[in-house]
């Protein structure tokens, strides 16, 4: 379904312009970070490629999708929202939905719940697990199905180091099966250690996209440079 | 001893004997609203699911609506029951007046706006909270409404013993469309405004009692029920 082509895409509302004529292309590969100052509009974007929001302006494209929203697609939110029932159930729950049979969803689910780390967890109600457990169920959950694309906004904003260092092991192993990762993050650490293809976002706009390893060490725009400089710890 | 500490005594002694008229009169009560509600829940949970989570026109219309017939006078639904279902009426035919049937339908009609209204009204906010997780996994909106459903079944609970607590106190419609009838149509609440007429305090007050006593311990039942399932389920 890749790659994804966005062209001249804007989205506003209530007059106030969020995404400004933005257009790139995403093909298979390396993990793309979506990466800018809070209020760029990283996760509009998002939800735009993901298909929950629609644009005022612009194309979204999807290879061979004819402009429709291709079902093999998963997204994680910065914060996770968990039915009222076991782990095992949300993630059961998502595979039902994209199209799984009982038997094979409840098999699939046990897998990935291990490749998680959360196996001991699985009969928990989900709601009762910390902040990171349930970020690492959102990814188990999202990634249950076998998605050929999947997107993540922000998935370690509310975590501590030891969570974030683990959902970011997670995401590696995700993208080592073949999952093309697109994240937002402003964490310009997470965005270095992730980033292999990197496009910078600021005031709706994007201002530059690079191969990680040029952008933070030559950014070509003063705004990128003025952002990696402030972020500098 | 007065009247009131007398009628008391007598009530209690009533409630403690286990008079068998009493215990026909509660039962008779609890069978009408019980079906009630559950009439109410198979309309009224659906149909706030809907309302929550459909987008068409008139819909705002509808909510305005619901939220008004909550409100709807017991009186003038035993009024339009018994309009309905009088030799006379279109529902004649079905020969009902005056027998647990037709205050099944007067308690139901009474309480599924109450049910819709207040469901929609929590559907609506776990909605805000999921929707996009929902959409993102790939629920249509008839699947949201059913995983909605499931998943505030905790709030719904509540939503129900409210609508029940409605249909056992209500006085007016089964009095109308159930004529007070010893034996057969006689509830507690239309036996107690009996009663009191005829200055049998004793029983009134008996009944009044199970009554409060009921009610209280419903919900009370519920909100243990409740906060066991929010501690467990989150």
């Amino acid at each position: 379904m890749l790659p994804l082509a966005l062209r001249q895409v804007s989205y506003a509302v209530g007059g106030r312009t969020i995404i400004d004529r933005v257009s790139f292309e995403i093909d298979a590969g390396p993990r793309t970070i979506i990466l800018g100052p809070n209020g760029a509009g990283k996760s509009v974007l998002m939800r735009l490629c993901h298909g929950l929001l629609r644009p005022s302006a612009g194309e979204i494209a999807w290879r061979g999708g004819n402009g429709a929203r291709p079902g093999r697609q998963s997204m994680v939110f910065q914060r996770p929202i968990m039915l009222r029932r076991s782990a095992l159930g949300n993630v059961v729950y998502g595979l039902r939905l994209a199209g799984f049979s009982a038997r094979e969803s409840e098999l699939r689910a046990r897998d990935v719940l291990e490749a998680v780390g959360l196996e001991r967890q699985s009969e928990h109600p989900a709601r009762t697990l910390s902040g990171g457990e349930q970020q690492r169920l959102a990814l188990a959950r999202a990634w249950a199905p076998g998605p050929e694309v999947l997107f993540l906004d922000e998935p370690t904003a509310n975590l501590d180091p030891g969570s974030t260092r683990d959902i970011e092991s997670i995401i590696g192993a995700i993208h080592a099966t073949g999952t093309k990762i697109i994240m937002t993050t402003h964490n310009l650490g997470q965005a270095r250690r992730l980033g292999d293809d990197v496009l910078f976002l600021s005031e709706g706009r994007l201002v530059e996209r690079a191969p990680g390893e040029t952008f933070f060490r030559q950014p070509a725009t003063p705004e990128a440079a003025a952002f990696i400089r402030d972020e500098m710890p | 001893m007065n009247d009131l500490g007398l009628a008391f005594a007598t009530a209690f002694a009533l409630i403690a004997g286990i008079d068998s008229k009493l215990i026909e009169i509660v039962a008779l009560s609890l069978k009408v609203s019980l079906t009630a509600v559950a009439i109410s829940a198979l309309i009224g949970l659906p149909l706030g699911a809907l309302l929550a989570v459909a987008r068409f026109r008139g819909r705002q219309a509808l909510i305005v609506l619901l939220n008004a017939l909550m409100g709807l006078p017991p009186v003038v639904v035993g009024l339009l029951v018994y309009l309905l279902l009088s030799r006379a009426g279109p529902l004649g035919s079905l020969g009902i007046l005056f027998t647990p049937a037709a205050m099944i339908v007067a308690q139901s009609i009474l309480i599924t706006p109450i049910i819709a209204a207040l469901s929609r009204q929590s559907i609506e906010d776990a909605w805000h909270e999921y929707e996009e997780q929902l959409r993102s996994l790939g629920a249509g909106r008839l699947r949201a409404s059913l995983t909605l459903l499931w998943d505030t079944r905790f709030s719904l609970m509540t939503i129900l013993l409210a609508g029940f607590g409605r249909a056992a106190a209500e006085v007016g419609a089964v009095m109308i469309v159930g004529g007070n009838i010893d034996g057969v149509t006689r509830v507690m609440t239309t036996a107690i405004a009996l009663e009191t007429s005829k200055g049998d305090l004793p029983l009134a007050l008996g009944l009044g009692i199970v009554l409060v006593v009921l009610v209280v311990m419903l919900n009370a039942a519920a909100s243990l029920i409740r906060e066991a399932a929010l501690r467990r389920y989150g």
